[in-house]
Parts: structure tokens; C-alpha cells; sequence
């Protein structure tokens, strides 16, 4: 990876954090087989997609599916994981790469954007498109390519 | 028997966050600035398992642990689907935190990832009550 002069440090830092090995990407692909495993336990145990932003969304919002003690159960499982991962490798969560405000402002972006378009990278990303649905395959697209034009209006700014 | 299964698939999940180091914002960055393809690999890894058992679920009346199957019944490419995608996007590409990412991270109890996953909530909780059932 070589780092350009003129680069802004914190882009810098992404580069030297994250380098990309043999090692990392067959941990990635091994990570993903696991995703895979989960999401696949959703759906033959359970029946249900386990697209995060459905799974939260609805479990906040009152549904009459009967689909809330999944969600539940899902979600407790998801984040105790995180709060038991964070104590035994604090170095896979790597710093965030925005400040506190534009935090707030992407978060709230997330929540309106994956409520109206009905998914996000699990839900439409590896559900959506293993099950060969066109309307997830566009969502992919869309907002993979709105993603990658704000980090590049963002270097740029 | 049925949460005890979710709650071991939310499990799995994060774990498979986790290992593949999508909890690190700077990871997703790298990838949407075509220089880190660590998120091609973590795709193709769950997708590569997962569609085998999406056509096996289409070829059953029922899950093992449910009456029926609760699967998206839309085909309909609209304007919330796309707008949706793209606001989405923009919120992705500023913080490098998609949902899943998110609620595994806010383990760390960092207050700056607590805030995102807080104000992520309330965009849904917006979403909600401007439009019931979505």
C-alpha cells in the first residue's frame, strides 16, 4: 500500500490500520462463510431474512408477525457478542473515521434510508441477492455507488 | 428451541462481523475508495453459503421451527427503494458504518459509535411514524 504525499492523515491512518494480507482476506471470506452460516440459521430455523435494519426496525416498531421474539433473541445475541468481542480483541474495532457530529448526521441518514428502501448490506447485500431478487441487486447498486461518490466528494472537500 | 436458534445466528453473525474486521470503519472507507477489497471477500463468503440454503427454504412448505416463511413478497423497483438506497449510501460512505457493523461496535461502548447507532435509531423511528408499516 504506498501512501501518496498530500494524503490527510486520518485517510493515512485507514491505510496503515487496515493493510490487506493473504491473512486478512481469508479471514474475511472465513468471517463472511460465518454470516452466511447465521443468516442461513435465520431462515431455515426460523423462516426469517436477517437483514440488521428489518431486524431492528421492526423489532422497535410493533409488528403483528409474531416475528418479535426472533428479533429479539437475534439482536441480544448480535450485540452481547459485540460487548464480549470488544473485551477480547479491542483491536478488531478499529477508530471511527468521522467526528461526533458527522457521526449523528450519517447515523440518522442510515435509519431513514434503510426504513424507506427496506434493507441494507445484509438484508438486500447478502440475502437479497442470494435469493436472485432484482430489487435488491439495484439497492446494491445504488447505494454501493452513492457510498463510494461521498468518500470520494469527501477526500475532495 | 426458536430463540434459542436466532440467538445463536445473532451470534454467529457478529462473530463473523468481527473476524472479518468489518467493525472497523477504516476497512469499509478503504473498500468504497477502491483500495481495500476486504468486503468483496466477506460478501462472496456469505453469499456463496447462503444462496444454497435460500434454494432449499423455496423448496420447503415450512422453517424447522416456525409455521411459515416470512419472505420479502416485493418486486416493485419504486422511488422509496432507490431513495432509500441512496440516502442510505451517503450515510455509509460519511461514517464507513452500515447497521450490522454498528450494533455489534456499540459493544465497545465508545460514546462517538453510541451516538451514530442512537441517532440511527431515531431515523427509524422517524421513518416509522412519518409512514406506519413500512
Amino acid at each position: 500500500m504506498i501512501l501518496e504525499p498530500g494524503v490527510p492523515l486520518r485517510r493515512a491512518e485507514c491505510y496503515l490500520q487496515h493493510l490487506v494480507t493473504t491473512e486478512s482476506a481469508l479471514r474475511a471470506l472465513f468471517g463472511g462463510v460465518l454470516i452466511g452460516l447465521a443468516a442461513a440459521i435465520a431462515l431455515i430455523a426460523n423462516g426469517r431474512i436477517a437483514g440488521i435494519s428489518g431486524t431492528l426496525g421492526k423489532a422497535l416498531h410493533a409488528d403483528d408477525d409474531g416475528g418479535r421474539p426472533f428479533r429479539v433473541a437475534f439482536l441480544v445475541g448480535l450485540i452481547a457478542t459485540g460487548v464480549v468481542g470488544a473485551h477480547l480483541v479491542p483491536g478488531a474495532f478499529g477508530a471511527n473515521v468521522a467526528g461526533t457530529a458527522q457521526l449523528a448526521i450519517a447515523g440518522l441518514l442510515v435509519g431513514v434510508g434503510t426504513t424507506l428502501g427496506n434493507g441494507c448490506t445484509s438484508g438486500h447485500g447478502v440475502c437479497g441477492i442470494s435469493r436472485g431478487s432484482k430489487r435488491s441487486l439495484v439497492a446494491v447498486i445504488v447505494f454501493m455507488g452513492t457510498a463510494m461518490v461521498t468518500v470520494a466528494v469527501r477526500g475532495a472537500l | 428451541m426458536k430463540p434459542a436458534t436466532a440467538a445463536f445466528a445473532g451470534v454467529l453473525f457478529a462473530i463473523g462481523l468481527i473476524v472479518s474486521d468489518m467493525t472497523s470503519p477504516g476497512r469499509i472507507v478503504g473498500f468504497l475508495e477502491l483500495s481495500d477489497p476486504t468486503l468483496m471477500f466477506v460478501m462472496g463468503g456469505a453469499i456463496g453459503v447462503y444462496a444454497p440454503f435460500a434454494w432449499l427454504a423455496r423448496k420447503r412448505r415450512s422453517p424447522l421451527f416456525a409455521r411459515s416463511f416470512h419472505l420479502p413478497r416485493s418486486n416493485a423497483i419504486d422511488l422509496p427503494l432507490v431513495a432509500g438506497a441512496v440516502i442510505f449510501g451517503v450515510g455509509w460512505g460519511l461514517s464507513g458504518l452500515c447497521p450490522g457493523p454498528a450494533l455489534v461496535a456499540s459493544g465497545t461502548g465508545r460514546l462517538d459509535t453510541l451516538i451514530f447507532v442512537g441517532a440511527m435509531i431515531a431515523g427509524i423511528a422517524f421513518c416509522k411514524l412519518a409512514k406506519p408499516r413500512v
